[in-house]
């Protein structure tokens, strides 16, 4: 028996290298069989798109424009600047993009909360959407990352069970809307993550003081792994790439924390009414580790419940004296700051709950100024009831 | 019987329990939700509501493994309702995935009007109404002090300039206080069609009435000016 004498090699040079097939298999091939078949209309990715690399190896295709925005409840509702930086992102490269109001959300966050639904009804709302972006002539973008997983699981579901496509057809002939299926789901942190080189390149505040963490969001890269983005650069390829390349890209640091692949304690019914968990779990378990492991500026996610829980379960666990304390906002708000977007009139963060000021302080944002730029506008609009702001006004 | 001595709801006729166990297992997505189980414990070491409730997704996955009816039924009652339905339990090495199994048992609770669900969701029925009614699940409205008290000052600073703060976000679909977006009212009929297509309204209807009769009489005013028939939206499942 021999005895090791030296260390083992260094992560960054050891490779995994998957060979042969994937273990899941090609939704696509499936999805271009039912449209052969003439059960379903499959709407292909518009160029110019992207290719990247997904955790088992398949390329996936990332459309830069021509988007189709299906928006988020709570993105929407509770965290707007959320939903305006991809929309302010999307204007500032000049992209074709379509914000409709024949949308509804995925109604998923109330399906996986209460299972007020069925299979059946599920997947009707999702291809009633994609008929609708099909109609309006774009591909859709799902903003949330629990409508992404939910979309991915319909997928799953009308690919392989003859008796809900029929189902679905029924309903869709209904409401006189055509049977269409994307032929990719594409999360918008996907294209943020395509686009972070450009990104970088209009960048005019410099991150390279700011240490952040991520949190991946547990429907974008749990629920039906095989799609999500992985990069070998990135963890060597064995965690998703997600928001973690687009930190890099701004010159940002990723810090590590061991409780990286914990969900925040969103729990979709606990969020809304059975609060103490939430609060618990994502304190104890997400904040607090990544503030005693890493000690961040900010922590960075990619979903709406995560923004949400991480953000807004910190106020009242000061009382206990926990260790909290880490300014939350998603990936695209952190690339419209580093690329001077206004961080109230296009980032919201008033809506926000922990303090953001020091975090602005040290990405060089006078929030005092910014906060005045904002309460002009908003005086404007309090004196005038039918006046809102405009994209204009964000940017002046 | 149950292999627990003290295993509770044995005064529920073993029938009853088996028919929603089967219930199920005849639903479509069973069969890829369960491979068997290693006993290894990876979904409960990664479950967020193991660590703060008396529950295991392990235990979900055995039980319905070893087909012990009564403990489903007491699963069923109990902590089904504790999942986070975050399925970091499909980390499970034989790709078993108990968040699934858990998604298939609640709806057969809800269809079945258990009291158990109706007790889970009941203070979350409102929240059916707004996404049954409107296509989104949240509003800026819902941004009270008295429903958010845990989440800090900044829900009453929103709160008191909602129309103000709503109306200085540049997309013009944010300009709503009552829904996420400016949702058409053409897709919330069409949502509405869905869910009497597809017989969502009588699993409403028997989990909390009062939010069923009030969703079917303004969604069904609301399809009568547009000049539809509801009459003509029965469930098509049912064909």
């Amino acid at each position: 028996m021999s005895i090791a004498t030296a260390l083992p090699p260094k992560a960054s040079t050891r490779e995994f290298i998957r060979k042969g097939q994937p273990p899941t298999e090609d939704y696509r091939e499936l999805l271009f069989e039912l449209e052969a078949k003439g059960e379903l209309e499959v709407q292909r990715v518009p160029e110019p798109y992207v290719e990247v690399e997904t955790k088992y190896g398949r390329k996936k295709k990332i459309p830069l424009e021509f988007t189709w925005h299906h928006k988020s409840c709570g993105q929407c509702g509770h965290i707007p600047g959320y939903s305006t930086a991809i929309f302010w992102l999307n204007r500032q490269f000049n992209k074709d993009y379509h914000d409709p109001k024949d949308q509804s959300s995925c109604t998923a966050w109330n399906y996986y909360a209460s299972s007020t639904s069925n299979s059946a009804a599920q997947a009707s709302v999702a291809i009633r959407n994609f008929a609708q972006a099909k109609l309006d002539g774009y591909f859709p973008l799902i903003h949330c990352g629990t409508s992404y997983g939910h979309y991915k699981e319909v997928r799953e579901e009308i690919l392989h069970h003859q008796k809900l496509r029929d189902q679905v057809r029924k309903v869709m002939d209904r409401l006189k809307m055509p049977f269409v299926f994307p032929e990719e789901i594409v999360h918008y942190s996907e294209w943020v993550h395509v686009m972070a080189d450009d990104i970088a390149k209009k960048q005019v505040l410099d991150f390279s003081n700011i240490r952040t963490t991520v949190h991946p969001a547990c429907h974008y890269h749990k629920l039906v792994v095989e799609d999500a983005i992985y990069d070998r650069d990135l963890y060597d390829g064995q965690r998703t790439a997600i928001v973690s390349g687009l930190v890099k890209a701004l010159g940002a640091e990723v810090a590590d924390y061991s409780t990286w692949h914990d969900c925040c304690g969103f729990g979709f019914r606990h969020i809304l009414v059975s609060r103490d968990f939430s609060r618990s779990f994502a304190t104890i378990r997400k904040i607090e580790r990544m503030k005693e492991e890493a000690n961040p500026d900010v922590t960075l996610t990619h979903d709406t419940g995560c923004v949400t829980t991480l953000d807004k379960s910190q106020f009242s666990t000061q009382a206990h004296g926990r260790n909290v304390g880490i300014p939350v906002m998603s990936d695209a708000q952190f690339a419209a700051l580093a690329m001077g977007a206004h961080p109230y009139k296009v980032c919201q963060l008033h809506w926000h709950g922990v303090d953001m000021k020091p975090l602005m302080e040290k990405m060089g944002i006078d929030h005092e100024k910014a906060w005045a730029e904002f309460e002009e506008v908003a005086g404007r609009l309090k004196e005038n009831g039918t006046e809102f702001m405009t994209w204009e006004d964000a940017d002046a | 019987m149950s292999i627990y001595k003290d295993a509770k709801y044995m005064d529920v006729p073993y029938e009853e329990k088996k028919k929603l166990f089967q219930e199920v297992k005849d639903d479509m997505r069973w069969d890829t939700t369960l491979y068997g189980c290693y006993e290894c414990g990876i979904c409960v070491a990664a479950c967020p509501s193991a660590r703060f409730y008396d529950f295991s997704p392990r235990v979900f996955a055995q039980i319905m493994a070893r087909e012990d009816v009564d403990t489903f039924y007491e699963l069923l009652n109990d902590s089904v309702w504790d999942c986070s339905q975050c399925f970091s339990c499909t980390r499970c090495p034989r790709q078993n995935n108990p968040g699934a199994i858990i998604t298939i048992m609640r709806e057969v609770a809800v269809n079945h009007g258990l009291t158990s669900a109706k007790k889970a969701l009941k203070a979350y029925s409102r929240i059916i109404y707004k996404i049954m009614s409107t296509g989104t699940q949240v509003a800026p409205d819902m941004l009270q002090p008295d429903f958010f008290p845990d989440w800090g000052p900044d829900v009453k600073a929103v709160s008191e300039n909602l129309d103000v703060w709503r109306r200085a976000i540049p997309p013009e679909t944010m300009h709503t206080t009552e829904l996420a977006w400016d949702v058409s009212e053409k897709t919330r009929l069409e949502l509405y069609m869905i869910w009497k297509l597809t017989g969502n309204l009588e699993m409403i209807e028997k989990i909390d009435e009062g939010i069923f009769m009030i969703l079917e009489e303004v969604m069904e005013e609301l399809l009568d000016e547009h000049g539809y028939d509801i009459d003509d939206y029965e469930n098509v499942l049912e064909d």
